[in-house]
């Protein structure tokens, strides 16, 4: 099939960008989205010009490191599958597909479709962890965590970063990434001793990075490639007041 | 050269615990004034940088993705080995080694495969406080599955994503040291070269792949964990940006390149669809415990397989290794597809594939269980092919998987560079010449977390460490020599692209260095890849300029680099004439086919020297003597 | 720094103050509508209903004013400065967006919550002061003949009813939306159904509606 891509095209941070359209020609229904601009960025560089610039890594929707905007949503139109594991037969002969990087202010541009999100590894820095150095920890069988517990932490440990909730939500918010993380932890008897402190601080970086507040249009859930649920958002926010609230009966 | 492996001396058991005790020790207050560069973020790099700067040693951590967490460690599918014999099936750390020795037909070093097995025990702990959500049992208690061969439960996992939650988990320990100010991270960069002074390793140059500038950082040591080289492939279940860059260039500084031959082809991806393919996905090999591998019968049948009937149908490998049926290691399983494709009978339009088939299962087990055991590999099985395998069996075929050669470290993993350390995948040291399933997650983490952290005290208390900066002569000239590199690069304005050159080179090293080998391919093989890369260098085109964030330049560095290796490769595989785990030499083979070791002659460590741009590469030898354990010829049947 | 300032700073702090302010409006209006509807049973229900609210019940009366008055406040800054902290979290905005998820109730809270904004300052500059107040003349005390003689103007009736289906949405999202910032709801596979805004917001539309609607048809009056 033949499509025809209207692409962001961005040399640097400081250039501005503006949309350029391209023809990919001869498109096998088998491929995935990224084989379909490898292609196109190959004939590209035949043809003497720059090839799109775009993140990827894993090309098995694990890594986190793909995302754009296909056609107005994060990802394309293929639920649960981030851009590498989206294939072209969900497309047709004669499409006609709009490709954008993420746009959040704390997902600077830094060329074409590659955006910064160290934000992300900031958030994380402020708690995202459980503070024990290597060595001395006891037999992973002395902490029993029962089977539904593991199971809730896990549904919300698959998030793979990549974004896609601050892209899909209109406010630009990083709730559904930022509540994972704590619900992850928030779940395990390991996050307990740091509940307070993981979340009060998570949130405050998420402020200082710039992202938006959440409104509850519930696009985060709906872009995730990994399915996870708003329902984190509702325990960060739990936890954070439960915080807040100690914190202020301690002054 | 000289290889002193310094495995210590004593009881095999006792080896590690004398070792820790013998080493010297650096000075608590001391610690921060040492520097460790840790190049890779993956589960060894991550692991060693975070435990090392809690240590008190002042660390740089490297990595080329934009963050850390996304090191390709992350794709790991099934799950890490561990000898905790939770479940009472008759597991230890013995049995844990013996097979690990035995799984890599006794091609690895016994001490280093046994401080493997009793290590596993501390990383499952480890993660496990990290808050790595491990599968549970409804009491509370960590749950095991058997994997890959093993005929014990010792393999943890945390669904379908274990390496993503243990890498997380070291990631997240990284963040913590970062926070702290600990640990200096340097994302979206990546190491072009290593630098020497006085002998010793003093640090390495880099390419801020932002802004394309090219940068020096020196330090006390520089520990390389930056994955295997599948990709000189082009085809693999690796991610895109997998490269041999930082072990080359250190190779081509001194470190000898051990056992570049073995390679691991993993029975279970899923098969190729066009030219355009960019990697190959990988398929759970857990899918092997309740789907059965059959082809048909006869050869070009090209019925759809619900119309072919039992009796019509070859399970090979329960025909052939009836005692461990579809669940054999992986380079025999393998190799097993690839002989029925060769005859003719495999299936999908290409021909090279096999069928996996959960009907009996689904039959035996109810859709329902399989739901729960392999609900997200069939979804996204359905997802890459449109195929149905709740109905249709799923179509396999091997895929380059996994590097068991690398950088030639001793006891302590330092290379033969003083103050070089390789770790995890870039190291050779503990799989021989085939891993089994569920151990690299488990030998990143051994080496960061546990070994790393001990054996680079030792170095640095040694003393002889000057004091360096990046303004020496020597950081200065290397940085020079980058750059005239990257603006030849940038020059040869040719007409090929550097995937296509790459692809070229996949299909070489496939067909002649891929799962089965022989003399004349290998030797064929020796003539293209020197053509190739001569193209290359003559016609390749890389577009815009290197002070921009330019990924066909980053690309085209990692493809020069795998032009130099897979020719090693070759080599390494055409001096070894004996089969051996997943390098399988068709001179060397049993009455019925099976791989058949050479004892006498290739016990050994085949650890290649570079000796100059035009000079062939010089071989040495690190005997392999095994005290605790008689060598057996591997018998799956 | 403050634990109140610094909850009032963060996103979540003023969600938190969104949310309650608006269940106390929800509250308010739920009483609100119980009044209206006594206007069905003729002018002496609804006016003794008045004289008591201005008699014997003022105190409770004021109070609820100073509590309604303070939430309206704190909800429309908070609903304003989080707005302009979204508009600058994506200053450059997507050339293509097509929402997946998104209810047009929830994209349409801020622009509905101006609107209703306007229509509280009118409304109670018509019925509460009676400063403005089309087709008639404004009778201190009988709230009856007030609302029957408003709602007799046609455009009037139309207007409040007009205003009452912004209102619903706003409802409709914002009494979910409060809930599960609150975390009062539980953990759901379908976290985003909706079942009881839905009727939340229906009976305050329904509530709200019938006494305009009653009056231009002839059923009060």
């Amino acid at each position: 099939m033949n499509l025809k891509l209207h692409v962001w095209r961005q040399p640097s941070a400081k250039d501005t960008g503006r949309i350029e359209s391209y023809e990919a020609r001869d498109v096998s229904p088998d491929m995935s989205f990224l084989e379909m601009l490898d292609v196109v960025n190959e004939e590209l560089i035949v043809a003497g010009k720059r090839p799109i610039a775009f993140d990827h890594d894993c090309r098995e929707g694990i890594c986190g490191s793909c995302g754009m905007m296909i056609n107005g949503v994060a990802h394309g139109p293929q639920k649960a599958t981030a851009a590498c594991q989206l294939h072209m037969r969900t497309f047709k002969d004669g499409d006609e597909i709009v490709i954008e990087p993420w746009r959040a202010r704390a997902f600077p541009i830094i060329k074409d479709l590659v955006v910064d999100r160290s934000a992300f590894d900031r958030i994380i820095q402020r708690g995202g962890y459980v503070s024990v150095n290597t060595g001395g920890a006891p037999d992973g069988n002395d902490i029993l965590i029962g089977k539904s517990s593991a199971d809730h932490a896990m549904d919300a440990a698959a998030c793979i970063g990549c974004g896609a909730c601050v892209a899909a939500c209109p406010n630009a918010s990083s709730s559904l990434f930022t509540g994972a993380k704590i619900t992850h932890l928030g779940k395990l008897p390991q996050g307990q001793p740091e509940r307070d402190r993981r979340v009060i601080g998570m949130v405050e970086q998420m402020d200082i990075e710039g992202f938006g507040n959440c409104s509850w249009f519930g696009e985060c859930q709906e872009a995730c490639p990994k399915e996870i649920s708003i329902d984190v958002i509702k325990q960060m926010n739990r936890d954070y007041v439960a915080a807040s609230a100690r914190a202020s009966s301690n002054e | 050269m000289e290889l002193n492996s310094k495995i210590p001396p004593g009881p095999l058991a006792e080896k590690w615990d004398q070792h820790k005790f013998d080493i010297k020790l650096v000075n608590p207050a001391n610690k921060r004034k040492y520097s460790v560069i840790v190049v890779g973020s993956g589960l060894a790099g991550a692991s060693a940088a975070a435990t090392l700067s809690e240590l008190g040693y002042a660390v740089k951590c490297f990595c080329f993705q934009d963050s850390p967490r996304r090191a390709h460690s992350i794709a790991a599918q099934g799950g890490i080995n561990a000898a905790k014999n939770y479940q009472n099936d008759g597991d230890s750390v013995f049995r844990l080694f013996y097979d690990t020795l035995k799984g890599g037909d006794f091609r690895s070093r016994e001490a280093n495969s046994y401080r493997l097995a009793q290590l596993s025990v501390n990383i499952i702990d480890q993660c496990v406080a990290q808050g790595v959500p491990f599968a549970r049992e409804y009491g509370g208690h960590l749950a095991n599955r058997s994997f890959g061969g093993a005929q014990v439960s010792r393999t943890f996992y945390a669904r379908g994503q274990t390496g993503q939650q243990l890498l997380l988990g070291a990631y997240q320990a990284l963040e913590k040291q970062i926070a702290k100010g600990l640990v200096t991270m340097y994302p979206r960069t990546e190491m072009l070269d290593l630098v020497m002074i006085d002998g010793r390793a003093r640090g390495i140059v880099v390419r801020n792949l932002i802004t394309g500038k090219i940068e020096s950082h020196a330090a006390d040591a520089v520990v390389l964990a930056t994955g295997g080289y599948s990709n000189v492939f082009y085809l693999s279940t690796n991610a895109r940006g997998c490269n041999a860059t930082a072990i080359w260039r250190a190779y081509k500084r001194g470190a000898a390149f051990a056992n570049p031959c073995y390679t691991q082809i993993h029975p279970t991806c899923i098969p190729v669809s066009g030219d355009y393919q960019s990697k190959l996905t990988l398929m759970s090999e857990s899918l092997r415990n309740d789907g059965r591998v059959w082809v048909p019968k006869a050869k070009g049948d090209k019925r759809p397989p619900n119309e072919i009937p039992p009796a019509e149908r070859d399970y090979y490998l329960e025909r052939k290794y009836p005692a461990f049926g579809n669940l054999g290691p992986r380079d025999i399983t393998s190799r097993a597809a690839k002989e029925v494709c060769d005859e003719g009978r495999g299936v999908g339009e290409t021909g090279r594939g096999v069928y996996l088939d959960f009907a009996d299962a689904i039959k035996r087990l109810g859709a329902q269980t399989i739901t729960e055991r392999y609900g997200n590999l069939f979804e996204m099985y359905e997802r890459i092919t449109d195929e149905n395998p709740y109905k249709v069996p799923m179509r396999i075929y091997p895929a380059p998987h996994y590097t068991m050669g690398g950088l030639w470290v001793d006891y302590n993993l330092m290379t033969t560079i003083p103050g070089l350390y390789a770790l995890g995948e870039a190291n050779f040291s503990d799989h021989g010449a085939n891993r089994l399933g569920a151990s690299a997650l488990m030998q990143g983490l051994a080496d960061g977390y546990f070994v790393i952290p001990y054996t680079i005290g030792d170095y640095l208390a040694r003393g002889g460490i000057n004091a360096v900066n990046t303004d020496m002569p020597e950081f200065r000239n290397t940085e020079r020599e980058i750059a005239e590199r990257t603006s030849k690069l940038l020059s040869i304005d040719g007409k090929r692209t550097v995937d296509s050159i790459h692809r070229e080179l996949g299909h070489i090293m496939w067909d002649y260095c891929g799962m089965s080998r022989n003399d004349a391919g290998l030797r064929k093989a020796l003539e293209l890849i020197p053509q190739l890369r001569d193209e290359f260098w003559k016609d390749v085109n890389v577009p815009g300029s290197d002070a921009e964030l330019n990924q066909a330049l980053e690309k085209a560095g990692r493809v020069s680099d795998f032009l130099e290796l897979g020719e090693l490769m070759v080599r390494d595989a055409l001096n070894r004439t004996e089969s051996c785990g997943a390098h399988f030499r068709e001179e060397s083979q049993t009455p019925d086919g099976e791989a058949l070791r050479d004892d006498e002659h290739f016990a050994y460590v085949a650890a290649w020297e570079y000796a100059g741009a035009n000079a062939a590469p010089i071989l040495n030898k690190e005997p392999l003597e095994f005290e605790s354990i008689h060598l057996s010829q591997r018998n799956y049947k | 720094m403050n634990q109140v300032t610094r909850f009032w700073r963060s996103t979540i702090g003023r969600k938190i103050v969104m949310a309650v302010t608006g269940i106390i409006g929800i509250g308010f209006l739920l009483a609100h509508i119980t009044g209206n509807l006594l206007a069905f049973k003729g002018p002496d229900a609804i006016n003794s209903y008045s004289h008591f609210l201005h008699g014997p019940g003022a105190e409770l009366l004021w109070a609820a004013r100073v509590v309604l008055i303070v939430a309206l406040i704190l909800h429309v800054a908070a609903a304003y400065s989080l707005t302009q902290q979204s508009h600058a979290a994506r200053p450059d905005g997507y050339t293509k967006r097509v929402p997946q998820a998104s209810t047009l109730a929830s994209r349409f809270m801020r622009w509905g919550g101006v609107l209703l904004l306007v229509f509280i300052v009118y409304h109670i500059l018509h019925f509460t002061t009676g400063t403005f107040h089309p087709g008639g003349e404004y009778v201190e005390g009988d709230v009856y003949h007030n609302v029957v003689q408003a709602f007799h103007v046609w455009w009037v009736a139309v207007f409040y009813m007009v205003s009452m289906v912004f209102l619903g949405l706003h409802l409709y999202h914002g009494a979910w939306s409060s809930a599960r910032t609150l975390s009062i709801t539980g953990d759901s596979p379908h976290p985003l159904k909706h079942q009881l805004s839905v009727a939340i917001a229906v009976v305050v539309w329904l509530g709200f509606t019938l006494v305009p609607l009653g009056v231009l048809l002839g059923w009060i009056g």
